[in-house]
């Protein structure tokens, strides 16, 4: 009878989620994932969380509640930093702990503790605690965290959303900052790609880079006088930003950010500094919450999309009136 | 150069000690008031946290007094605090400001930066006045906090209501104007002197509290609404074990001497949180955890609103409060300055833990197993 352990489908499994299952698996146990994002899922989440959370880490919590009762473990790692330099974010550092104090019924939690801002052998050691855990021995450990690497690399090349520009229509470009799991989350984004889409606009999202090439881009500001980031996915985000505000590849920035994230609320404010400074691309900034009514945000980017889209047409006729008041008569 | 600095309890007074003796022109940064929070949140994002707010609203006003360099710390995260100094620059430059913004990062990640603030704070001083300038330094922020404390142990009992602030309010301006290490520790002892004859016999009872939470808020009383005061006031003996020199030690003397041993809070916090979450996030479940066994009889927890740290200690601390038998109430502050609400949480919380207290100060039996936590999200 092998080990039913629990995966939560929320936060960095949108990033690492491969590697989790594979690495699950390949150690011999059964790994159960939890339901795409729905309303009861949410709800869970919300009566176990602390209120001042934000929503992603709500919706984790909400994931953990829908497993708890039908697995012998839980798989929470620890992401404390996945490069030199880095860190992801406070309160992902302390969601083990979270979850083992607000959760009273759940299960045993496993927790590796993923650390690489010393280099990876701190992770190295913390994983190889993880044999006892699954019940397998080291060595069996250490052929399954590599094998399912390699897995886990080849399907790193395609990532979820690669950038489509499907347009028909309006022919405009958007470009869509935020974190991977609350865009990937149609529940939490309520489907914020998807309605762009659905507008005629093409979309690309700060995921479709590579995580060096952000970085890249986010370094060579901070060369140009501002301090660097020292958040993994700030970087990312601030990185696309950079290039898209430089290059005007896109013809409009959509920023989702989840109320209460510390680092967005940050990175919003460099970006909506650095757009207004340039007034080259048109930047809006959506705040998403658990209070999920979708015809704000549909009369919103409807509003916006037509703006975007009239800017492109009046810059394409070498008409610059972007400074000026748009007449509405 | 006319230099200020981060308005932070009684921070000026060492701060501006130490700058001085180096020969600097120092602009004390004026006090936290509405004006200066309504100042600081104009300039910086709604979702930051309280100290951005205020201390962008210190620096403006320190600007408006003449000050054309401000100095402030960085830091390299994971807490928000590391990246303050971007955005108060960028900030600084929206709101018409000229000061510059001197960001002292720790030496470990940025060696070159450090050390040009070094030189550019060092001016014209030899090796020895640092070392006098630092060692004056030192002697102000143990004397500071030595006083804090002995108001917080002594305000439940005072003779008077109001008359152990006098007189602390009265030994802050002999330290402020103390030139000498000698002079500090005079001043200091003069003080404690004057505040032990200020105590009374008080109540037969007092409920010992600690006050735990993000160092900024709880050591700043414009911006906790004196939570140590009212609570004295109320009958509470008051531990706060974060201070200025505590910080100190745990922060510049160990990350520079690596050999010196922290204070292990990580062992204290660690069955229910094991991992270092940035800010205070661990001081506040350890030092609860080491608080509840040190027999103190119950816990304020302070904390700035959507502080990531914070939010974890605040996610785990009911816990704590269940597993170690000690009352917990975790507040969150905000810009909004109405204290009623705070008044009438304290009192309630206050009154709850007098009477889980015996006669002689002991939990009695009877009552001993109901912890009560509360939460509140934010402050009306």
């Amino acid at each position: 009878m092998s080990l039913v352990v629990g995966v939560p489908r929320a936060l960095l499994f949108h990033e690492y989620g491969p590697l989790m299952l594979e690495l699950l698996r390949q150690c011999g146990a059964r790994a159960v994932l939890s339901p795409v994002t729905n309303k009861q899922i949410l709800e869970a989440g919300l009566e176990t969380c602390v209120d001042e959370a934000c929503l992603p880490v709500k919706t984790f919590f909400g994931h953990a509640a829908y497993l708890a009762q039908r697995v012998d473990a839980l798989f929470v790692p620890r992401f404390v930093s996945v490069e030199r330099g880095a860190y992801i974010c406070p309160k992902l550092m302390g969601l083990p702990d979270m979850i083992r104090a607000r959760a009273p019924g759940a299960p045993r939690i496993i927790d590796p503790c993923i650390d690489m801002s010393r280099g990876f052998a701190t992770t190295a050691r913390s994983i190889a605690q993880l044999a006892p855990a699954l019940g397998v021995s080291r060595g069996r450990l250490g052929i399954a965290l590599t094998k399912s690497m390699k897995a886990a690399s080849i399907g790193a090349g395609a990532p979820l959303d690669d950038g489509r520009t499907d347009a028909i229509g309006s022919g405009v470009r958007i470009g869509v900052l935020g974190h991977d799991y609350n865009l990937n989350d149609p529940y939490i984004s309520l489907d914020l790609v998807g309605k762009i889409r659905h507008l005629g606009a093409a979309t690309v999202t700060a995921g479709a880079y590579s995580r060096r090439e952000t970085a890249r881009w986010e370094r060579q500001r901070a060369q140009r006088g501002a301090k660097r980031l020292f958040w993994t996915f700030g970087r990312r985000l601030l990185g696309a930003a950079y290039r898209w505000l430089d290059t005007g590849e896109v013809d409009g920035i959509v920023h989702l950010m989840s109320f209460g994230c510390g680092p967005e609320s940050f990175i919003a404010e460099v970006i909506q500094h650095e757009a207004s400074d340039r007034d080259s691309v048109p930047l809006m900034c959506v705040n998403v919450d658990e209070h999920s009514a979708e015809a704000g945000l549909s009369t919103r980017l409807e509003a916006f999309i037509d703006t975007v889209a009239m800017r492109k047409c009046e810059h394409a006729n070498h008409l610059s009136t972007s400074r000026q008041p748009v007449d509405t008569r | 150069m006319r230099i200020t600095f981060p308005h932070l309890g009684n921070l000026w007074i060492p701060v501006k000690a130490f700058l001085r003796s180096l020969g600097h022109d120092v602009v004390t940064p004026p006090p936290t008031t509405k004006r200066t929070l309504s100042m600081g949140a104009r300039h910086t994002p709604d979702g930051a946290c309280l100290p951005l707010k205020v201390t962008m609203g210190n620096f403006i006003e320190a600007a408006e007094l003449g000050a054309d360099t401000i100095l402030m710390v960085g830091g390299i995260g994971p807490c928000r605090l590391g990246y303050y100094c971007e955005l108060q620059r960028r900030a600084l430059a929206r709101a018409g400001c000229n000061a510059r913004l001197l960001v002292v990062e720790p030496p470990r990640s940025d060696p070159w930066g450090f050390a040009s603030v070094v030189r550019t704070i060092r001016r014209r001083a030899t090796f020895r006045q640092i070392v006098e300038a630092s060692r004056l330094a030192w002697a102000k922020f143990e004397a500071v906090d030595a006083l804090d404390q002995a108001a917080n142990m002594a305000r439940w009992r005072e003779v008077g209501p109001g008359s152990v602030d006098a007189c602390i309010q009265h030994g802050l301006a002999l330290l402020d104007a103390a030139e000498t290490c000698d002079a500090v520790r005079e001043a200091a002892g003069q003080t404690l002197h004057d505040v032990e004859t200020r105590i009374g016999a008080g109540p037969r009872r007092a409920a010992r509290v600690g006050v735990v939470g993000e160092i900024y808020i709880v050591m700043e009383p414009a911006v906790n609404m004196d939570v140590c005061k009212k609570l004295g006031r109320l009958g509470a003996q008051v531990v706060q074990p974060l201070t200025f020199s505590h910080w100190i030690e745990s922060h510049v003397v160990c990350d520079i001497a690596r050999w010196i041993p922290r204070p292990d809070v990580l062992s204290w916090s660690s069955p229910y949180l094991r991992h270092f979450v940035g800010g205070h996030g661990v001081e506040s479940v350890g030092h609860s955890v080491d608080m509840a066994r040190s027999g103190l009889h119950g816990v304020v927890h302070l904390a700035p609103m959507t502080c990531m740290p914070e939010i974890v200690a605040g996610s785990i601390l009911p816990s704590v409060s269940l597993a170690e038998g000690i009352p917990v109430m975790s507040l969150a502050v905000d810009e909004h300055t109405g204290d009623t609400g705070f008044d009438t949480r304290l009192e309630a919380f206050v009154d709850l833990l007098l009477a889980r207290v015996g006669d002689r100060g002991n939990i009695s039996a009877r009552t001993a197993p109901c912890p009560v936590s509360t939460r509140r999200q934010s402050m009306l």
